[in-house]
């Protein structure tokens, strides 16, 4: 009996729902509307979210891809009596590198319990004596960290080599210590020593802890405060060339034992990248998500009004022949092509969108070449989905009952 | 003897309502080749059901249907379906021609579920049109034709897949009384060729032009004319 089953070629089921879909033309573009729109945002979100992410990562790439950080594995280091691991001339070798931009020494001064004071003036009010963290950098540093001055100077390497008693203060500290004319050459105490504040700090870009510090030179710190060796290596990188700095710093600066130091470096920026996209992304989704969903529900409602209004053409195709199978594939096929003209449209729609916003931003538009290929196929998936209760509904028509209504 | 096209035995169809509705009782009917049967009866007598019987479209509850000699009862709905798209046209009262197709794609639409080839099928259906006198009419969609156009457009669509049996359900019940006849003298002739039709009517007019006639009364059915073929 095989050959008494009805047979629909895949062709003319093809034809069948695209005629039944060009029959309304318009209902079929309203229909697909929802999913247009539920695609486009998710194209749009996506894409947008690349292109800011993009963005964002390009600002701070420039920082922080340069940054690397040198300090002596074990704790002691750098203080006095510790190991000497690094060596006074660290900043000279760094900057011997091809690749290095700045390099300077930065070390935590101990002042064994002393605070920092401010010229006594007789105010039993005001406070007088703090304790503030006291640091000594290389001449080299302040490029390295790109600090901008309020007021004043930064020491030189004369400075340094003479060991005189200068200091940069942060803006805050300078406001503690009631530093407020450069010109007057102000005064602090550090324990009993007087440092003469010939600079003040309004900004740095790295080591965000100078601001509140006292800066005295590298070599008065050796001499007033026994520092022994630099606690650590502050480096800018020309941009691409952290990682190779990074592999080679340990051997100029520490050519006996490359393992006593470690070297902080930048990650890799795609790791970056990825890390400021997934958080934009996971909202930027769920839009896209919900209007998809929506777009569904449209779908899924229309395919249904259309199998109750064409209950008429179900039993005539019963009557022809047609297995429930075929009704069903039918109604299935025509909103599966309906969610797929809407992904396309939505794909399509939601490229204008990212590319118009980029422009008008002028921002570089970046798009995953997946996002556009693969919005068809969640539109189609869509329809699919949407059609599956409309397609059961109308297969499991009585042709009896269907032929009864009138077309 | 040859065997007839329609052979009904003892058909029942009860459909579970409370109470009970009978609406077929222990028919008896065998139609044959070239016969054009009416059945006639009051409405809800069952003459729809009767018709629903016959064309696959309703298994009956008790009874044998044998169409051309084969059980229907043994075959799965699949089969069925298959069967009605090759041995049984039909013509409805509303016509059911798709309103945004061509009368041509709307004829075509007869070869789409029983497997006959693409090849030639436009060719076919212009011929079928041509059988029913709407050559020049192939290109229209059907809310351009008059009423009996339409219902001339639905027979075409019927006669394309060459059915052993024509099922009609009040097929001139939307016509005027010219268009009626002249759909009617052409289910005539179509009896003359061979075709086996069965026609239900309640207008007595569309009856007396067939050569059988029963009548079906609380399900029941009762010949009116001795056989006359």
């Amino acid at each position: 009996m095989s050959d008494l089953r009805p047979h629909l070629a895949p062709r003319d089921l093809v034809e069948e729902a695209l005629a039944s879909l060009t029959a309304r033309p318009g209902r079929a573009v309203l229909t697909a509307l929802g999913t247009v729109l539920g695609v486009a945002a998710l194209v749009a979100t996506l894409g947008l979210s690349k292109t800011a992410g993009n963005q964002i990562v390009g600002r701070f790439d420039a920082l922080a891809a340069t940054d690397i950080v040198v300090t002596p594995k074990s704790a002691g280091a750098g203080r006095a009596g510790g190991g000497e691991v690094l060596s006074w001339d660290a900043e000279a070798r760094v900057t011997r590198l091809n690749g290095v931009v700045a390099g300077g020494t930065l070390s935590d001064v101990d002042l064994h319990g002393d605070l920092v004071r401010s010229v006594p003036v007789n105010d039993p009010v005001t406070q007088t004596e703090f304790q503030l963290p006291v640091k000594a950098a290389s001449p080299g540093l302040w490029q390295a960290v790109r600090a901008r001055l309020a007021a004043g100077r930064l020491p030189d390497a004369g400075h340094s080599a003479r060991g005189d008693r200068v200091a940069v203060v942060g803006a805050n500290v300078a406001e503690q210590l009631h530093v407020t004319r450069i010109e007057d050459q102000p005064a602090i105490f550090l324990g009993d020593k007087l440092y003469t504040v010939i600079g003040v700090l309004e900004a740095v870009s790295r080591q965000a802890s100078l601001l509140g510090s006292v800066v005295i030179p590298e070599g008065t710190a050796e001499r007033d405060f026994g520092l022994a060796s630099p606690g650590s290596v502050q480096i800018e990188t020309r941009i691409g060339a952290a990682n190779l700095i990074a592999a080679q710093l340990p051997l100029a600066l520490s050519p006996s034992d490359t393992a006593a130091l470690k070297v902080t470096a930048p990650p890799e920026p795609r790791r970056v990248r990825a890390g400021v996209q997934s958080d934009l992304n996971t909202l930027f989704l769920l839009l896209g998500a919900v209007s998809l969903f929506i777009g569904a529900v449209g779908i899924a409602n229309v395919t249904l009004v259309s199998v109750l209004e064409r209950v008429g053409e179900i039993g005539l195709r019963r009557s022809l022949g047609a297995a429930r199978r075929h009704i069903a594939g039918q109604f299935l096929l025509e909103s599966t092509t309906l969610g797929l003209l809407g992904g396309v449209l939505g794909a399509a729609l939601g490229t204008i969108v990212v590319v118009g916003v980029a422009a008008s931003r002028t921002w570089t538009p970046v798009l995953e070449p997946w996002v556009p290929l693969g919005a068809p196929l969640v539109g189609g998936f869509v329809g699919f989905l949407s059609g599956i209760y409309p397609s059961v509904r109308a297969a499991t028509m009585e042709p009896v009952e269907a032929l009864r209504s009138t077309m | 003897m040859t065997t007839p096209v329609v052979e009904l035995r003892g058909i029942s169809r009860t459909f579970d309502r409370d109470p009970p509705v009978h609406a077929l009782r222990g028919v008896d009917l065998s139609i044959w080749r070239g016969e054009w049967l009416a059945v006639v009866g009051p409405s809800g007598s069952g003459k729809s059901t009767l018709l629903n019987v016959l064309g696959l479209l309703d298994r009956p509850t008790e009874g044998t249907y044998r169409l051309d000699g084969v059980d229907i009862n043994e075959l799965d709905d699949l089969a069925r379906a298959g069967l009605r798209g090759r041995r049984i046209g039909f013509i409805f009262q509303a016509f059911h021609l798709l309103p945004h197709r061509t009368v041509l794609e709307n004829v075509m639409l007869a070869e789409l579920y029983v497997g006959a080839p693409r090849r030639g099928r436009q060719k076919r259906a212009l011929e079928a049109l041509q059988r029913v006198g709407l050559g020049d009419r192939a290109d229209f969609v059907p809310t351009r034709l008059s009423g009996g156009q339409r219902q001339r457009a639905a027979t075409a669509r019927a006669l394309m897949a060459e059915p052993s049996l024509l099922l009609c359900d009040e097929p001139t019940g939307n016509l005027d009384s010219k268009s009626a006849d002249n759909v009617l003298d052409i289910l005539g002739e179509l009896t003359q060729g061979g075709l086996t039709l069965v026609v239900i009517t309640h207008d007595e007019h569309v009856a007396s032009k067939a050569n059988r006639r029963v009548r079906i009364i609380d399900g029941q059915l009762v010949e009116v004319e001795p056989v006359s073929v």
